[in-house]
């Protein structure tokens, strides 16, 4: 039933590949947790500028992506995303067949499911600056650059940081899904391993014990850096 | 006019819209079963997590630290691969319903959701304030009588936004049952795409049922929310 003894490492057990698989996983997750960042705060600047065709498009993206499941937008990104890159290369004059290879494919897939709930973070947050901080600021002669890194960036942050660390949760949860793609991190090692030992209990239940290693360090990284924002406010 | 309604119709989406229709069913099965027993289950779980009892509020305590912990892509994969390989469990009762896909997806959705589930129920539990409590007991109430009265009412009626959306997330989390064969509305699409090769048309159809199946859910719990805050109504 169990078969912990081909956990070793070396060639004889599976323990450095999972290594390598789970180092696959954070770096999936730490791309597109920094991809689905920034996709987010250029969709949470499309929601709050005044303007309602950008509003539009930013409100159409965020409930979509978040009510249709992930492993659909994964299927969707991860089978047509070659057509999509091919055609735009068409344009500008390249024909030649492109194939993006499964990293870059995961990686686009989860920031663009992570970005819609890191948007949902970042605009609170940014709502909850008093407007007239923004006007002080602007009455001290900053331009809008100084006012974005010196003003807004460092209260969003600090008021975005609990929230920011869910999403890294889900993130880091949603690699699981990339399995299907055949990229291999940690879900798709374990499936690989006990194909070939015939033990699924060890493999699954491996799997899922580093899943459990990785949520429970990245939130004590994430208390940390909460205590480390919030200095001078007491909580 | 009736040539553009015969293009609509030869349209792929248009085809692809009834085949993964014909998997809405089996969605929706999955969800009647475990979102009931789920919200039971939480209920419990939640009673046991406040509860003066270490031993029982601690078990459940690190029952739903593992399973949020974790990927619900393991829990399915461990239910449906994992204990269809222990010899004893082929052999027993249980066997006949962990070899259907369906009730593996069952049982891993319900135990996922009664994790999240009771996290959130706790939080509601655990902001109802005290004097309504003890007036509660001035009347004589019993612990039960507390309950059913007072305790549940109003928990449940604080956390209805943040359990809406984690029923949410139940409807979007039974594509992943698709995974161990089970064929619902993203195994459908999934074959379609492997067949036409036409992932966008596969997905614009399966995307439109997932999204309707989410707008009757946010509705479903906007009238749950209206009819259980009638003191907050703004004209009654």
């Amino acid at each position: 039933m169990f078969k912990f003894d081909k956990l070793v490492f070396g060639d004889a057990g599976w323990g450095d590949e999972f290594l390598i698989a789970t180092l696959m996983t954070l770096l999936v997750s730490i791309l597109s947790m920094g991809l689905g960042l920034f996709l987010a705060i250029i969709t949470v600047w499309a929601k709050i500028i005044q303007n309602r065709i950008t509003r539009f498009i930013g409100n159409f993206y965020t409930t979509v992506i978040r009510g249709v499941p992930e492993l659909l937008v994964i299927y969707l990104i991860f089978f047509g995303g070659n057509a999509v890159v091919m055609s735009i290369a068409k344009v500008f004059g390249y024909n030649k067949y492109i194939e993006l290879n499964a990293l870059t494919i995961a990686t686009i897939a989860i920031a663009v499911i992570s970005a819609t709930y890191s948007s949902e973070v970042l605009r609170a947050s940014y709502l909850a600056i008093s407007k007239g901080q923004i006007e002080a600021a602007k009455a001290l002669g900053m331009n809008k650059f100084s006012i974005f890194f010196k003003v807004i960036s460092p209260q969003v942050i600090r008021h975005a940081l609990p929230g920011i660390g869910n999403v890294w949760q889900i993130t880091l949860k949603d690699t699981s899904l990339i399995s299907v793609t055949g990229l291999v991190e940690i879900m798709r090692q374990s499936r690989i391993s006990s194909n070939v030992e015939h033990s699924p209990l060890t493999f699954l239940i491996t799997a899922a014990i580093l899943y459990l290693c990785l949520t429970t360090i990245s939130g004590r990284v994430f208390k940390t850096l909460e205590v480390n924002y919030s200095k001078g406010f007491s909580t | 006019m009736i040539e553009f309604l015969n293009s609509i119709q030869n349209s792929l989406i248009y085809k692809n819209f009834f085949l993964v229709l014909s998997g809405l069913d089996n969605t929706i099965l999955l969800l009647l079963i475990s979102l009931p027993v789920g919200f039971v289950l939480a209920l419990l779980f939640a009673l046991g997590r406040v509860s003066k009892i270490a031993l029982l509020s601690r078990t459940i305590a690190s029952y739903i630290f593992v399973i949020r912990g974790t990927p619900l892509l393991v829990q399915i994969y461990l239910i449906y691969f994992g204990l269809g390989s222990v010899k004893f469990i082929r052999e027993s009762f249980l066997w006949y319903a962990l070899k259907e896909p369906f009730w593996c997806g069952v049982i891993a959705l319900t135990i996922n959701t009664v994790a999240y589930g009771a996290e959130i129920f706790r939080g509601g539990i655990q902001s109802i304030e005290k004097s309504q409590v003890e007036s509660g007991l001035s009347l004589g109430f019993g612990k039960f009588l507390l309950l059913r009265k007072i305790i549940l009412p109003i928990a449940i009626r604080k956390v209805l936004p943040s359990y809406g959306n984690e029923l949410i997330l139940m409807v979007k989390a039974t594509s992943l049952v698709s995974l161990t064969t089970y064929m619902e509305m993203t195994g459908i699409a999934r074959k379609i795409m492997a067949k036409t090769f036409a992932p966008v048309e596969a997905f614009i159809a399966a995307g439109i049922l997932y999204l309707f199946l989410n707008f009757l859910m946010v509705q479903f719990v906007k009238y749950l929310e209206w009819k259980y805050n009638p003191h907050l109504r703004l004209n009654n």
